[in-house]
C-alpha cells in the first residue's frame, strides 16, 4: 500500500495533534499532583495515554479503512488469499512487546520510590475501622471526625507539614475496642490519597505503611478503596498540608500536651510486666534486651532471620512463639494478643523505637 | 436440498417434542438452547441489578436505595454476571451446540455430563439465591476476608452456589478438551480445526485447571463462616490476603474463560463477513494457549496495594505485560484479514467490528492496570470499573451478541431481521461507550468503585454514565424483541446464509439430531475462501 | 444412548452413537477421567498450599497438634488404603478376563477397605470431639483430658488452626473415600450382573483410577498430619 504524500503530512499532522492533545488531557483526567511522585506517575499515565491513542489509531484507523475500502460489491466478490506475513507478525508481536517493557521498567521504578520511605519521614499511626479514620501523632495527639456547628460530620483530618516525607503506619481496629460482639472484627480498608496518587490496603492483624511527601499546601480528600460495608463511601478523611511552623504549633495546640505515645510504652512496659524479662539498658534478662532492637538483623533459632521492624515486634508481642531469637528460652513468655489493645502495641513500639 | 426449516423436516428440535424430551435430552443443540435460554435469563436479572445500581448513582446522596440495599445490589450484580452470564455464556451455549459441528462430531463426548452440567449450573444459581431469603450477602462478588467472615447464612450460600455452579463449568471444560482430542471428523486435524475451537480449547483448559482452585476456596469460606477454621481470619493467626491470593489463582484465569471464547467467536465472523481465509492462523490459535498458559501466573496483579512484597508487585506486572502481547497479535491478525476482503456489513459483523473497538480500548487501558506505578493509582477506582467492563462486556457479550446472530440461522432456520438488529447493536455500542467512557475520567480524578455516594464534583460524568446504561438496556430489548420476531415469524434461513465454509454451515439448518446426514470428511483448513 | 450401558452384550458391546468403536469409545472415557482427576488434584493442591504456608507461619502449632494424631491409627490406615488399591487394581483385571466371581471378591474386600478406613476415622473423630479438639472458633480443649493425653505441655494460642486443618483435610479425603465407595458398590452391582468383560470395563477402571487418586491423596496426608513435627 503506497502512501500519497500529503496522505501522509495529514497523518503525520493528525498524530501530532492527538500527542499535544492528549498530553493537555492527562493532566484534567488526573486530580493536580502535589507529590514529586505523583508528577512522576503522571508521566508514565501521560506516555500510556499518548501510546494507546496512537496504537488505538492504527488499530481501529486501520479497521475502518478496510471496511470502507473493501465493501462487498457482489456476493460473488473474489478475495485474496492471504494466509500469513510472518515479518509483519513478528514485527506486531515484537513492537508491543518492547514497549510493554520499556513501560513495565518505568512503572517498576516509580514504583520502587513508592514502597521505600525515606529514612527522615514523620511517622502518624493511622487506625481504619468501620467507618472512619483516626490519627495518632508521635506526641500523643490524637484526631478523629467531629461535628459541625450544623452536626454535620466533619472528616478527620491529618495535618502534615510541607515538603517533609511522611510515613503512615496503618493498621485495622474494631468498631469498638471493647467490644465481645464476634460480628464486630476489623476488616479490609485501604488508604487512598489520590492527590499524591498513593493507595495501601490495611489488612487486620498487621502494619501496612505508606508515604508521601506533599509540596503544595492544602487540603486533600483520602478515601477508603477496599469495599467494608454500607458505610464504605461514607469513609473519607482528608489531609491538611501546612508549613513547618503552622504544623509545629498545631501540633502542640489544644490535645498536643498528653503524654507521647514512647512515655505510654515506657509505662506499659513497667504495668503490664515486660521489665520482668526484658531489659532498656542492653543487659540480658530472660529476653533480648529492647536496647538497640529497633532496625536490628534478629537471627532465629532453627534458622532464618528478620529485620525487627513493626511488623516483627508486633508480633513478637502479640504471638511471642512464632519466632524465637537463636539463644532464648522457647514458651517462656505468654502471648499477649487480647491482653493488649492495638494502641497500647502501637505504644510499645514507639517505646523500642526510642531505645536506640 | 435442505432449504427449508422446521416445516416437515426432520431435525433436532422436533426429533422429540415436550418439554421433558428437552429437560432430559443428551442432545448437546438441545443443552446449547437450554443454556441459551437460562444465561439470558440470569442476563436480564444481572442487567436489572445494573440499571438499580446506574439509577441509584443518577445523584449524591441516597436516590433511590439504602447504602445496605446498594451494597446487595452490587454483590448480586456482580455475582450473576459474573458466574450465571459471562463465565458459561460462550462456552456453555454456542460452544455446546457448535463445537461438536464445527469439528464434525455427533455430540460432545460426554452428553450425559453435558446435561448433568446444566443442572448443577441451575442448582447452584438456586442455592446462590437461596441467600436472599437470609437478607442477602452484601460482601461484593469477590467475597474477600475478613469482612466475609460473620458466620451469615448468606455468604454461605452464596459460597455454595458458586462451588456447585463450578462443577458445571468444570463438566463443560471436561467435555471439551475429550471431544476436541478424540471426537474429530476424519481428516479434522488439530491446525484444521476452526478457530472458535481453538478458542474453547485454550477455555477448557483453564476451566478444568482453575475452577477447583475456586471450589476449594469457596469451601474453605464456607467452613469460615460455619466451623471459624480460621485460615483467613487474622484473629486465629489466618491471613485475610491469603484468599485474595486463592481467590485471584482462579478469578485471573476465570477472565481468559470469559474472554478466550469471544476471540474465537470473533475470529468466525471476521472470516465469513469479510470472505476471507484469517490471516496467521497458527499464530490466532496458539495465541490463545499462549494466554491460557500465561493467565496462571499473573494474580497478583489483583493485588499490588495488598501488602504482598515489592519483588511479587515487580514479577506479576512483568508477567502480566506478557499476556498483552498474544492479545495484541489477535488484534493486528484480525484487522489483517479485512485487507483485501469483502466485507459484509451485516449485524453480526457489526458487532465484531464493534467489538475490535471496545475490546482495543479495555486491551490498551489494561496496560495503564500491569504497569504498577500507575496501578496504585487505579486500583479499585471507577478505572478499573470502566477497564473490565470495556473487555467483559465490550469484548464477550458483543461477541455473544454477534455470535447470537450469526448463528441464529442455523440453530432455528430463520433469519432474524437484520435491519432490527443492526439498530440493536447502534444502541448498545453508544450506549455503552456513554456508560462506560466516563468512568475512565471519574477512575482516573480518583473515585473509588462499590461507592454508594460520591462527591459532588463526580456528579456530571455519573450522569452521563447512567443515560448511558439505559441506552444499552433499551439496545438489549431491541434485540430480544429482533431475536423473539426471528423466532416466531424469521424467514427461512438455507442451510448457509452467510456463505460460511465451516462445518456447520454444509448441514441443514436446523440441523438433524445426529448433526450430519453423513459424516463429513475434511481435506482442508476450516477458512479456505479461494 | 440408552442402550449404551444396558443388557448382557458380553463379547460384543454397542457403543454411544457418537463414537466410531467401543473402543474409541472406551479410550475418550479415559481421557475424561484423567482429566477430571487433574481437578482433583488442583483441589486438593489448594489445601496442601495453605497448609505449607501455615506450618512455614507457625511451626509450634503443627508441632504441638501433630501430637494429638495417633500414628497407629494413621498407619494402619495408609496401609488399609494401599492394600485396597492392590485389591481394586485385581479387580479391574478379573473384569477385563471375565473372571465374575474373582472380581467380585476383589471389589468387595476394597469396600470392606473402606469401612475399615471409616471406621478407624470414626473412631479418631470422635476422640478429638470428645477432647474437645475443634476447628477453629469451635476450639474447646478440654485441659485435664489434654494433659493426661499428651502431658503437660504448653498450647499455642491457635492450636484450633491445627485442628481446622485436620479436619478440613480429613474431612475433604473422608468425602472422596465415601463416594469412591459408592462408586465401587456400583461397579459392583454392575459385575454381579456380568455387564463387563474383556470389551467393556470402562467404569471399573475409571472408579479405579479415582480410588488411586484416593489413596494417593492420603499417601499425602498421613506424613503431613501425622509424622511431621
Amino acid at each position: 500500500m503506497k502512501l500519497k504524500p500529503r496522505l501522509f503530512a495529514g497523518l503525520l499532522a493528525a498524530v501530532g495533534a492527538v500527542v499535544a492533545g492528549s498530553t493537555a488531557m492527562a493532566s484534567t483526567f488526573m486530580p493536580p499532583a502535589v507529590t514529586s511522585t505523583a508528577a512522576e506517575v503522571d508521566k508514565i499515565y501521560a506516555f500510556l495515554l499518548i501510546a494507546s491513542l496512537i496504537s488505538f489509531i492504527i488499530l481501529i484507523g486501520g479497521m475502518f479503512y478496510f471496511v470502507y475500502k473493501y465493501q462487498r460489491r457482489s456476493a460473488t466478490d473474489k478475495t485474496a488469499y492471504i494466509s500469513h506475513n510472518y515479518t509483519l507478525e513478528f514485527l506486531w508481536s515484537f513492537i508491543p512487546f518492547l514497549i510493554f517493557m520499556f513501560v513495565f521498567v518505568w512503572g517498576w521504578k516509580v514504583y520502587h520510590d513508592m514502597r521505600n520511605v525515606p529514612a527522615d519521614a514523620l511517622e502518624v499511626h493511622v487506625m481504619a475501622k468501620k467507618w472512619d479514620w483516626r490519627f495518632l501523632y508521635k506526641s500523643g495527639k490524637e484526631v478523629v471526625a467531629g461535628l459541625d456547628d450544623k452536626g454535620q460530620k466533619t472528616p478527620a483530618t491529618m495535618v502534615v507539614p510541607v515538603g517533609r516525607p511522611v510515613k503512615l503506619i496503618m493498621g485495622s481496629e474494631k468498631i469498638s475496642a471493647n467490644s465481645t460482639d464476634p460480628t464486630d472484627r476489623p476488616v479490609l480498608h485501604s488508604f487512598y490519597l489520590p492527590a499524591a496518587r498513593v493507595k495501601q490496603d490495611i489488612v487486620p492483624g498487621r502494619y501496612t505503611m505508606l508515604w508521601f511527601n506533599i509540596e503544595k499546601p492544602g487540603d486533600y480528600w483520602v478515601f477508603c478503596t477496599e469495599f467494608c460495608g454500607s458505610g464504605h463511601s461514607a469513609m473519607k478523611a482528608m489531609v491538611k498540608a501546612v508549613p513547618m511552623p503552622e504544623f509545629e504549633a498545631w501540633l502542640a495546640s489544644e490535645g498536643g500536651g498528653a503524654l507521647t505515645l514512647a512515655d505510654q510504652g515506657k509505662a506499659l512496659f513497667a504495668a503490664k510486666a515486660c521489665v520482668g524479662c526484658h531489659s532498656a539498658d542492653g543487659s540480658r534478662v530472660v529476653g533480648p534486651t529492647f536496647k538497640g532492637l529497633w532496625g536490628s538483623n534478629r537471627t532465629f533459632d532453627g534458622g532464618g532471620s528478620a529485620k525487627a521492624d513493626e511488623n516483627y515486634i508486633r508480633e513478637s508481642i502479640l504471638n511471642p512463639n512464632a519466632h524465637i531469637v537463636a539463644t532464648f528460652p522457647k514458651g517462656v513468655m505468654p502471648a499477649y494478643a487480647g491482653q493488649l489493645s492495638d494502641d497500647e502495641v502501637n505504644a510499645i513500639i514507639e517505646f523500642i523505637k526510642t531505645l536506640k | 436440498m435442505a432449504s427449508t426449516g422446521a416445516h416437515g423436516e426432520h431435525n433436532y428440535l422436533n426429533h422429540q417434542k415436550g418439554i421433558w424430551s428437552w429437560l432430559t435430552s443428551l442432545d448437546h443443540k438441545r443443552i446449547g438452547i437450554m443454556y441459551f435460554i437460562t444465561v439470558m435469563i440470569f442476563f436480564l436479572v444481572g442487567g436489572l441489578f445494573a440499571l438499580a445500581i446506574r439509577t441509584e448513582l443518577w445523584s449524591t446522596g441516597e436516590t433511590i436505595m439504602t447504602a445496605e440495599t446498594y451494597a446487595r445490589v452490587m454483590t448480586y450484580h456482580g455475582a450473576v454476571m459474573v458466574f450465571l452470564v459471562i463465565i458459561p455464556g460462550i462456552p456453555a451455549f454456542l460452544g455446546n451446540f457448535f463445537l461438536p459441528m464445527q469439528i464434525g462430531a455427533k455430540d460432545v463426548a460426554f452428553p450425559r455430563l453435558n446435561l448433568m452440567s446444566w443442572y448443577c449450573l441451575l442448582l447452584g444459581a438456586g442455592v446462590a439465591l437461596l441467600s436472599l431469603l437470609y437478607g442477602g450477602a452484601d460482601t461484593g462478588w469477590t467475597f474477600y476476608t475478613p469482612y466475609s467472615i460473620k458466620h451469615a447464612p448468606a455468604v454461605i450460600c452464596m459460597a455454595l452456589g458458586v462451588f456447585i455452579a463450578g462443577f458445571s463449568s468444570i463438566l463443560t471444560g471436561l467435555n471439551f478438551v475429550v471431544t476436541t482430542h478424540k471426537l474429530r471428523a476424519p481428516g479434522m486435524t488439530m491446525n484444521r480445526i476452526p478457530l472458535f475451537v481453538w478458542a474453547l480449547y485454550s477455555t477448557a483448559i483453564i476451566q478444568v485447571l482453575a475452577t477447583p482452585v475456586l471450589a476449594i476456596t469457596v469451601v474453605l469460606l464456607a467452613a469460615e463462616n460455619i466451623f471459624g477454621i480460621g485460615f483467613f481470619d487474622p484473629a486465629l493467626g489466618g491471613d485475610p490476603v491469603l484468599f485474595q491470593h486463592f481467590f485471584w489463582f482462579y478469578s485471573h484465569p476465570a477472565v481468559y474463560i470469559m474472554i478466550l471464547p469471544a476471540f474465537g467467536v470473533i475470529s468466525e465472523l471476521i472470516t465469513t463477513f469479510a470472505r476471507k481465509t484469517i490471516f496467521g492462523y497458527t499464530a490466532i490459535a496458539y495465541s490463545s494457549l499462549a494466554i491460557a498458559a500465561v493467565s496462571f501466573f499473573v494474580w497478583g496483579h489483583h493485588m499490588f496495594v495488598s501488602g504482598q512484597s515489592e519483588f511479587a508487585g515487580v514479577v506479576f506486572s512483568f508477567l502480566t505485560m506478557l499476556v498483552g502481547v498474544p492479545t495484541a497479535i489477535k488484534l493486528f491478525n484480525w484487522i489483517a484479514t479485512l485487507y483485501k476482503g469483502s466485507i459484509n456489513l451485516a449485524s453480526p459483523m457489526l458487532f465484531a467490528l464493534g467489538f475490535m473497538f471496545l475490546f482495543t480500548i479495555g486491551g490498551v487501558t489494561g496496560i495503564f492496570l500491569a504497569t504498577v506505578a500507575t496501578d496504585v493509582h487505579f486500583h479499585d477506582t471507577y478505572f478499573v470499573v470502566a477497564h473490565f467492563h470495556y473487555v467483559m462486556v465490550g469484548g464477550t457479550l458483543m461477541a455473544i451478541m454477534g455470535g447470537i446472530y450469526y448463528w441464529f440461522p442455523k440453530m432455528f432456520g430463520k433469519l432474524c431481521n437484520d435491519a432490527w438488529a443492526r439498530i440493536s447493536f447502534v444502541f448498545i455500542f453508544v450506549g455503552f461507550n456513554v456508560t462506560f467512557y466516563p468512568q475512565f475520567v471519574l477512575g482516573s480524578l480518583g473515585m473509588p468503585r462499590r461507592y454508594f455516594d460520591y462527591l459532588p464534583e463526580y456528579e456530571h460524568l455519573n450522569k452521563v454514565s447512567t443515560i448511558g446504561s439505559y441506552l444499552i438496556g433499551i439496545g438489549f430489548v431491541v434485540a430480544l424483541i429482533t431475536i423473539i420476531h426471528g423466532l416466531l415469524k424469521g424467514k427461512p434461513a438455507g442451510p448457509n446464509p452467510w456463505g460460511a465454509k465451516t462445518l456447520e454451515w454444509q448441514t441443514s439448518s436446523p440441523p438433524p439430531h445426529e448433526n450430519f446426514h453423513t459424516t463429513p470428511i475434511v481435506t482442508a483448513g476450516p477458512y479456505e475462501y479461494r | 444412548m440408552s442402550t449404551a450401558n444396558h443388557g448382557n452384550t458380553h463379547s460384543v458391546r454397542h457403543h454411544a452413537h457418537h463414537y466410531e468403536s467401543a473402543e474409541h469409545e472406551h479410550q475418550s472415557s479415559k481421557e475424561g477421567v484423567w482429566v477430571f482427576l487433574c481437578t482433583e488434584i488442583l483441589m486438593f493442591g489448594g489445601l496442601f498450599v495453605a497448609y505449607a504456608i501455615f506450618h512455614h507461619l507457625f511451626p509450634e502449632t503443627f508441632k504441638i497438634g501433630s501430637k494429638f494424631t495417633d500414628v497407629r491409627y494413621g498407619a494402619t490406615n495408609t496401609v488399609v488404603l494401599l492394600f485396597s488399591s492392590l485389591t481394586m487394581a485385581l479387580g479391574i483385571y478379573y473384569c477385563q478376563i471375565k473372571d465374575q466371581k474373582k472380581a467380585v471378591i476383589a471389589l468387595s474386600i476394597t469396600i470392606l477397605c473402606g469401612f475399615i478406613f471409616m471406621g478407624i476415622k470414626y473412631l479418631e473423630y470422635s476422640h478429638k470431639i470428645h477432647l474437645g479438639l475443634l476447628p477453629g472458633d469451635w476450639y474447646a480443649g478440654n485441659a485435664d483430658m489434654i494433659a493426661s493425653e499428651i502431658g503437660n505441655l504448653k498450647l499455642p494460642e491457635n492450636i484450633g488452626l491445627y485442628f481446622s486443618f485436620y479436619f478440613m483435610m480429613t474431612g475433604i479425603h473422608g468425602i472422596h473415600v465415601l463416594i469412591g465407595m459408592g462408586l465401587i458398590g456400583w461397579v459392583l452391582i454392575r459385575t454381579m450382573r456380568g455387564e463387563f468383560g474383556p470389551n467393556y470395563y470402562t467404569p471399573v477402571e475409571g472408579v479405579g483410577l479415582f480410588w488411586h487418586l484416593v489413596d494417593l491423596v492420603w499417601i499425602y496426608l498421613f506424613p503431613l498430619l501425622y509424622l511431621v513435627e
